[in-house]
């Protein structure tokens, strides 16, 4: 019979941490100013000084850096969703929850300077606003624990069309006249971001991946269902709870930094669980750190393929997300109405 | 050795309707007892209100003398397993990981399985005949290899009390005596069973007393040779029914038409 051992984690958690490891050193070759890898890796290690030291330092390391936070908590926010919904097509994104996440990012943008509050208020706002998305969702889409993926993708679909006016709508409230830069916001890039608040990001996402983790086990019973969960044992409200605060943080930081980039939480997470199963012990782990290293590649695509010009990260994620997610749903259909 | 189940005077509401009105009968250790009545006659609510997923609205269950209400989860989990009629299960986890779900309430909140849960899976699974689908995906196994899984489940959770809804509904008659005959080993072993089923003829069989719901109330309970007569039939299931005889002296239902 074969189990999970800490053996088979660590091995798989290492060989993902080299591939975050390599994606970040192609993110740091590849760029509009050509540094050769060896280049970089002088000036990783040895001279910081220089010109290649500046682009290693203070241009693409804090990007990388942002785009593995950003990955990271997507996709482990994926697999939680997707175990306590018990439905594969669970996305912060699909969901609505990034786009709650955008509106009290937003809010806090347009209106915080009238209020006295600074860029730093954006990724806790941007958190209450994937609270408040979290249980509007329950409340509209769950009947006692039990949420039909219809409901779940239409209330998703609905609520992103909803957040997305009101942030357009926010935003023309405010004067904030960057219409690019909204734009920006509602297809998710990183090329605006602001390095300041990273350490926010990475806090959120420490807590609600070690959170997530603990309570891996739990994950594992509650995606049998909450009755079948309590059954076993598992205090399934409170840890229920404790997983959406979870994702909450980790929407949150992503959204605060990035914007609304999709389909993250539904590639990652579904390519792992094929590989390695679906053991939530192993699979969110793994899935932060696939996470961070599927958006530090994506971000590097997007600010290299079309020379000068940079596209925003969401548009290559959701290129690759949008069919895949199709695909899924129509498998999933099959499973269900043909189990 | 397990404390045996005392349900009392449990009266349970859903919706504004009583389905369970004033239900009292026990199962003690080493017995199985079998839960009857026609559809929406309320078992399934009972044994939903003794793993407390239903609150009653009066009365209650007891483990040994120890109302469920006041037990933790885990106690309850190490206390009473179930079987339900159905497991849905939306990722594809081996069959061998589910079965290893049950040690849970022996485990602590993160952690690997120990080699003695694997050894205590591993004994389950071959005890129920699929032993050699450990390592399958639980989509790969049909609803009644997947039903033995969940029946060793609930073995390898090692409780006082199991409560099996139907656990035979789905499987072939071979498999359906293995489950029975796991089911009288677990009472055996000083376990106590409540048994929901539809097949009078093999309730009567397997289980030392029979307990008849019928509008929320138990119409009759004792052993199966008293419990099932035709009168008590008509009034449960508003059936006519033949009670023969098997030769060891078993009552045999045979419902008429009309």
């Amino acid at each position: 019979m074969k189990v999970l051992t800490p053996a088979r984690v660590g091995a798989v958690l290492l060989t993902l941490l080299a591939l975050l490891a390599g994606s970040a050193l192609l993110g740091l070759v590849v760029g509009p100013s050509a540094l050769s890898p060896e280049a970089v890796v002088a000036a990783l290690f040895e001279d910081r000084a220089g010109t290649a030291g500046d682009i290693v330092w203070r241009v693409r390391l804090p990007r990388i850096a942002l785009a593995a936070l950003v990955g990271a908590s997507l996709a482990s926010s994926g697999v939680i969703f997707q175990a306590l919904l018990r439905n594969p097509l669970a996305d912060p994104f699909v969901l609505g929850v990034s786009g709650g996440a955008a509106l009290g990012g937003i809010v806090v943008l347009s209106l915080g300077g009238a209020l006295g509050l600074g860029y730093a208020a954006v990724p806790p706002a941007a958190f209450a606003g994937c609270l408040l998305t979290t249980a509007v969702l329950y409340a509209v889409a769950g009947v006692r624990g039990h949420v039909s993926s219809t409901n779940l993708l239409l209330t998703g679909v609905v609520f992103n069309a909803f957040a997305s006016a009101a942030i357009v709508f926010l935003a023309s409230l405010a004067g904030l006249t960057d219409g690019a830069r909204i734009f920006l916001w509602l297809i998710g890039n990183l090329s605006v971001s602001r390095i300041d608040v990273a350490i926010w990001v990475a806090l959120f996402l420490a807590l609600g991946l070690g959170a997530s983790i603990c309570l891996a086990r739990s994950l594992n019973l509650l995606a049998l269902g909450d009755e079948a969960a309590g059954q076993l044992g598992v205090p399934v409200e409170w840890h229920r709870r404790v997983l959406l605060l979870a994702t909450s943080l980790m929407v949150g930081a992503a959204v605060s930094v990035a914007g609304l980039v999709g389909f993250v939480g539904l590639i990652i997470p579904h390519l792992l669980r094929l590989v390695l199963g679906p053991d939530h012990r192993l699979l969110v782990p793994a899935a932060a750190l696939g996470g961070a290293a599927f958006l530090v590649v994506c971000d590097t695509v997007a600010r290299s393929v079309l020379g000068g010009r940079e596209l925003p990260v969401g548009a290559i994620t959701a290129i690759v997300g949008g069919p895949l997610f199709l695909f899924l749903l129509r498998r999933h259909q099959q499973r269900v109405f043909a189990p | 050795m397990s404390r045996g189940l005392t349900v009392d005077r449990l009266r349970v509401v859903l919706g504004g309707h009583p389905v369970l009105r004033d239900v009292s009968f026990e199962v003690r250790p080493g017995e199985v007892v079998g839960l009857l009545g026609r559809n929406g006659a309320g078992k399934t609510t009972l044994l939903r209100v003794v793993t407390r997923a239903i609150t009653p609205d009066g009365g209650e269950v007891r483990v040994g003398e120890m109302p469920v209400a006041r037990l933790a989860r885990r106690e309850l989990a190490r206390a009473v397993a179930i079987v339900p009629q159905e497991t849905t299960v939306p990722f594809p986890f081996r069959a061998g990981e589910l079965v290893l779900m049950g040690r849970a309430p022996h485990q602590p909140l993160f952690g690997f399985e120990t080699r003695s849960d694997v050894e205590r899976a591993r004994a389950a699974m071959n005890r129920m005949g699929i032993g050699d689908l450990a390592d399958r995906s639980v989509f790969e196994l049909s609803g009644g290899e997947r039903q033995l899984a969940v029946f060793a489940r609930a073995l390898v959770q090692e409780p006082e009390i199991m409560l099996l809804d139907e656990p035979t509904a789905f499987l072939d008659l071979r498999h359906r005596i293995d489950v029975l005959r796991a089911v009288r080993e677990f009472a055996a072993a000083g376990g106590a069973a409540l048994v929901v089923s539809h097949d009078l003829s093999l309730a009567a069989r397997i289980c030392d007393r029979l307990v008849l719901l019928g509008d929320g109330e138990v119409i009759a309970q004792g052993p199966a040779a008293e419990v099932l007569s035709e009168e008590v039939l008509a009034r449960a299931f508003a059936v006519r029914a033949d009670i023969l005889r098997a030769p060891d002296g078993a009552p045999v239902v045979v419902p008429r038409l009309s």
